[in-house]
């Protein structure tokens, strides 16, 4: 019976239980209360994936109201799992945030961020969920409120005007989302994304829809931080409070890209816009300057946190770069490099946060002789950065090397050879914080430093764990993407 | 009803550009808020704008009455005001704290403190 309305038990349960939080005021409890929350929500996303790849699309209609006039989510092999990668990382995130945000966060301000990480994740896993554009755009801005807040926390003043200018951008960004939303609507009187797919193809030339294109593009490229409209997430990211970044940078950008894979592949899916405008070109070379750019400017970064905001860029340069060969093979390595980069990110940002968490800084100066300090959060950071260059054995390796292998097989070999170049650059930026770490001496004076505590070192195993694993064996991951990638491009049973 | 042809439109584009211009070019936070304020309510008209059937009226059931407005965009944008409402006290909040940790609300300004750090 209640199997029937997983679907929307994922969204309600978070959304229920933040308002909860305030109820309960109390730090500890408040923790407990979200820690229980969101492991419930793991095991609802692995049973929808798991059935999703067994008997194919879960569709289930809101207030039993058939769509197009009813709200449905429908749920089909790639956002089912990008709803286990929000998941997932919100459960682990979770254990790590006890001690950081104790930390950092004044002790009767810590229910309001539960508050907010809640909600936060109700709007990230509603934004993957949902099948009707304009329910889309609300979750969007439940996650983008609460995420504005939530960069506000940060103890550094600068997280105050960071929290302001992605306000601002992020504003911009939803509000592009709905006038192409309301373009499209103007023209096919329809909000549900599969009826859209089935009403847009007729009208593909019509200037209404091409202009409604355009703003959905640059709205969601907003939100996902694609180069040039990255320009609010380098100090949202540095400032944030340790658990935010690692929440943020393995999900929000992410589920994004998500949405804007959905566009262009389902509501446009069928006459292959990527092919008829050039919006191909475009992206392309888009993301080879995003990837350029973000691992130049990582390199000249004095921030361990920044220079790894930097380095997201420059991710997400690989993921569109993917997603724009629009083929099955590209695709699949865009969607492949979506969960290893989450994993890797969340896995590095750990790592830096429990740094933080000892020595009270993430400047990369003061991390000098680190290595030696606290071997096993180094010792992760290391491993992170290895899979981030995409080393054998790692989940970076894996992503790349299909990256690679699908432009190979569209014949574009000059980008394969960008893809192989630009693994010089994070060589460097990795190399910088790895040399002061381990080659740098601590200064005199210092006293020994405590290993990071447990509740920081084991979540941040797990994920970097995860990366070495699923580098190993990589077959889930891949028939998941390579799925998922073959019911957008192809269409039919998943 | 006279007929205003695409003047709502009009309205609209330069309402919303109006808009963009003021969140680009004021270095004033607040004035950024008002401009982003003014940018959302040009999209809130033209949802509104669309919903309009020409001679229709309220989609309330009456005698005599054939033609009717569309309501649904109208409650979409409802719940566009709502959420732009939060967006400008969250942002209004924002640069109350601003003003407390900077003591000025001036981009120019803030950024030569921030550039000190």
């Amino acid at each position: 019976m209640i199997s029937q309305h997983l679907p929307i038990l994922q969204i309600v349960l978070p959304l229920l239980a933040a308002p909860v939080c305030i109820f309960i005021r109390h730090p500890k409890m408040v923790w407990i209360w979200s820690v229980v929350i969101t492991w419930m929500c793991l095991p609802m996303s692995i049973e929808l994936l798991v059935r999703v790849l067994d008997s194919g699309t879960i569709v289930y209609e809101l207030g039993s109201w058939a769509a197009p006039w009813g709200i449905e989510y429908r749920v089909d092999t790639l956002n089912a799992f990008v709803l286990v990668i929000v998941s997932s990382i919100s459960t682990v995130v979770m254990p790590f945030a006890h001690k950081t945000v104790e930390r950092e966060i004044p002790a009767n301000r810590i229910y309001l961020f539960y508050t907010m990480l809640l909600l936060c994740m109700t709007g990230l896993l509603g934004i993957t969920i949902t099948g009707d554009a304009f329910n889309l755009f609300v979750f969007l801005e439940i996650s983008s409120l609460s995420t504005y807040v939530l960069i506000s926390f940060g103890k550094d003043r600068r997280a105050l005007t960071a929290a302001y200018r992605y306000l601002i951008m992020g504003t911009i960004g939803a509000t592009f989302y709905i006038i192409g939303v309301g373009l499209m609507y103007m023209v096919t009187g329809s909000l549900n994304i599969t009826d859209l797919a089935n009403l847009v193809p007729a009208i593909a030339d019509n200037r209404t829809i091409q202009a409604a294109l355009g703003f959905l593009t640059v709205g969601l490229a907003l939100k996902a931080a694609l180069f040039p409209m990255h320009m609010w997430l380098p100090n949202a990211y540095a400032y944030a409070p340790s658990a935010v970044t690692v929440f943020l940078a393995s999900t929000a950008t992410k589920v994004a890209i998500y949405a804007f894979i959905r566009v262009v592949f389902t509501i446009f899916g069928d006459i292959d816009i990527l092919a008829v405008l050039p919006v191909r070109s475009l992206l392309m070379s888009l993301a080879v300057v995003a990837i350029f750019a973000g691992s130049a400017v990582a390199i000249y970064q004095t921030d361990a946190k920044r220079l790894l905001a930097y380095s997201s860029v420059a991710q997400i340069g690989y993921i569109v770069l993917g997603v724009s060969f629009d083929s099955v093979a590209g695709v699949t390595a865009g969607i492949v490099h979506l969960f290893n980069h989450a994993l890797i990110k969340g896995g590095l940002f750990m790592a830096i946060g429990a740094t933080t968490y000892r020595i009270g800084s993430h400047k990369i100066e003061d991390m000098a002789g680190i290595g030696k300090r606290m071997p096993f959060t180094m010792a992760a950071f290391v491993a992170g950065g290895l899979s981030l260059i995409g080393m054998p054995l790692t989940a970076g390796f894996i992503s790349k090397w299909y990256l690679i292998q699908a432009a190979l097989e569209a014949g574009w070999w000059p980008l394969a050879v960008l893809v192989v170049l630009s693994s010089l650059l994070t060589v460097i930026y990795v190399w910088r914080i790895v040399e002061i770490a381990y080659f740098k001496p601590p200064p005199q004076d210092v006293k020994k430093l405590d290993p990071a505590p447990f509740s920081l070192l084991l979540p941040m195993w797990v994920l970097i764990g995860a990366t070495i694993y699923f580098g190993i064996d990589a077959t889930t991951t891949l028939h998941v993407a390579s799925t998922a990638a073959k019911v957008l491009l192809l269409g039919g049973a998943p | 009803m006279i007929s205003t042809g695409l003047l709502n439109y009009w309205i609209i584009v330069v309402l919303m550009m109006i808009g963009f211009y003021i969140v680009i070019a004021h270095g004033n936070l607040v004035k950024k808020i008002v401009g982003l304020n003014v940018f959302q309510v040009s999209v809130f008209l033209l949802y509104i704008t669309m919903g309009k059937v020409e001679g229709g009226t309220a989609p309330i059931l009456a005698e005599g009455i054939q033609a009717y407005s569309n309501p649904l965009p109208h409650v979409l944008i409802l719940t566009a005001i709502v959420v732009g409402v939060a967006t400008t006290s969250l942002g209004l909040a924002l640069v109350v704290r601003i003003k407390d940790a900077y003591g000025t609300i001036e981009e120019d300004d803030i950024e030569k403190l921030e550039n000190n750090e």
